[in-house]
């Protein structure tokens, strides 16, 4: 079973229909137990860093995050749910991230007259291979709404970059822990391949 | 690379999409979840789907379609027609979709964007804006008939646009480079601005309207109305300065294909995915 972890984060409910639409068992939970449990966990996300964390905090689910992820349980950040995984966030300065992996989270200058956010397509440049990206091919295009991104302080957790003016980390792989900026669930078959190669792992 | 968007529109009546010009003889034309997912299959970056159901208490008809699409297409959508409260907002996009477009409720009442912004985040606010070009000698309409909105009127900017209400009936005498800035400040992440002039013509889409709009504000427009051939579409990114293209008719009668459109507008060198 993957645990989706509810926690009041927006639009939760494409992740769960893509990972439904894959065959997998899935399930919206915020209950402590069954999150410890469950084979595998996803971690969605929409909206601003400092909130989450807040939540995240108050439903005592980053505890049970990280028990679960110590113990080696497959754990995948989704946009928003990416960035809470490192440290700190330029979006909200003096709340503190999940630090499963060491990083901060910066914002788009805009520079080049690009607009913030980026909402598109844009591709990935793929670093270094990992089970996540499993047949996904150098260049591929994945759909993103965000202004912030990761700066991943160890660039050996980095699987594949994007260029959007800056040089932005958008997926990361440690162990068991992965995170994409995009929403692979908005990402055509692309996207959908990702989401299988993680419900296969 | 970022890349510019082709979109394709769906008309929904009663749960199914119809096809017809100018919302005069709607043929059947399928089910929206599967002409939508033939899209997705095609090549298509997002897909708008437009409730034209006539009598829908609280858009019950827009959420249906919301949750039946979010089961079967994986690629970002937005749902517009009738939307009038932060509460429609809530239902649509709670059921999967990334956007709502709201068109005449937030011209009669601006606030609408802001509200929907706080609550949900501009990236899923697409103001839709229906504007026609002021003929000669153009006289602001003497009623105010949006008095909640303190925008330019075209008498005073000298501007060439003015916005429309209800499905295009209405002249607001509003200018339309005027409301897409203020729909800006008020958190619209979005602009989809259509040219009645052009809309249905095929003659190609109101590039320099598109232009206006585009270089005044600092948020993704997409251009639609007058779609009718692969030129048009790159002219309206390298003309027109458009952030994504939209058409309706054109990729429903198959006239033309997406991929093909594509394909074009890489060779006129505009990223785009493929």
């Amino acid at each position: 079973m993957i645990a989706i972890i509810d926690y009041d984060a927006g639009n939760i409910r494409s992740v769960e229909k893509a990972l439904i639409h894959l065959g997998a068992e899935c399930r919206l939970t915020r209950d402590i137990s069954e999150i410890e449990r469950a084979d595998k966990i996803v971690l969605p996300g929409v909206g601003a860093f400092g909130d989450a964390m807040g939540r995240l905090n108050q439903y005592g689910l980053t505890d049970a995050i990280r028990t679960a992820v110590d113990k080696g349980t497959p754990f995948l950040g989704i946009c928003l749910g990416m960035q809470v995984i490192f440290d700190e966030s330029e979006e909200s300065p003096g709340v503190k991230g999940l630090s499963l992996l060491p990083g901060k989270v910066v914002r788009f200058t805009g520079k080049d007259g690009l607009k913030v956010p980026q909402i598109g397509w844009n591709s990935l440049d793929i670093m270094k291979g990992s089970r996540l990206l499993n047949s996904v091919d150098d260049g591929a295009f994945v759909y993103f709404v965000h202004s912030y991104y990761v700066d991943a302080t160890d660039k050996d957790d980095v699987v594949a970059t994007t260029g959007y003016g800056e040089t932005a980390d958008v997926v990361v792989a440690h162990n068991n822990i992965f995170g994409c900026q995009f929403h692979p669930e908005k990402s055509s078959s692309i996207g959908l391949k990702i989401l299988k190669n993680f419900t296969d792992m | 690379m970022h890349t510019i968007r082709i979109i394709p529109c769906l008309d929904v009546n009663n749960g199914r999409v119809v096809k017809g010009v100018n919302f005069v003889d709607l043929v059947d034309a399928g089910d929206p979840v599967e002409v939508a997912t033939a899209y997705d299959s095609a090549g298509a970056d997002e897909v708008v789907f437009l409730d034209i159901t006539a009598s829908s208490d609280g858009r019950a008809t827009a959420v249906e379609l919301a949750r039946a699409v979010a089961e079967k297409l994986f690629i970002p959508y937005t749902v517009g027609g009738g939307i009038r409260t932060v509460d429609d907002f809530k239902n649509i996009l709670r059921e999967g979709a990334d956007k709502v477009a709201v068109n005449s409720a937030a011209i009669r009442r601006p606030l609408l964007i802001s509200e929907a912004a706080e609550k949900f985040g501009s990236q899923c606010v697409v103001v839709a804006i229906d504007a026609r070009r002021c003929l000669e000698g153009y006289k602001v309409p003497d009623e105010d008939i949006t008095p909640d909105n303190d925008t330019v009127r075209v008498g005073e900017s000298g501007g060439k646009w003015t916005i429309f209400l209800n499905g295009g009936r209405i002249d607001t005498g509003i200018d339309a480079v005027e409301w897409a800035k203020k729909a800006e400040s008020l958190g619209a992440g979005e602009i989809l601005l259509t040219s009645m002039d052009r809309d249905g013509t095929k003659s190609g889409f109101d590039n320099e309207l598109t232009r206006a709009v585009a270089d005044s504000v600092n948020i993704p427009v997409i251009a639609s109305g007058g779609a009718g051939t692969m030129e048009h579409f790159a002219d309206a990114v390298s003309e027109g300065h458009a952030d994504a293209v939209l058409a309706a008719s054109l990729f429903h009668f198959k006239e033309l294909e997406i991929s093909k459109v594509k394909e074009y507008m890489k060779r006129r060198g505009i990223e785009v995915r493929l």
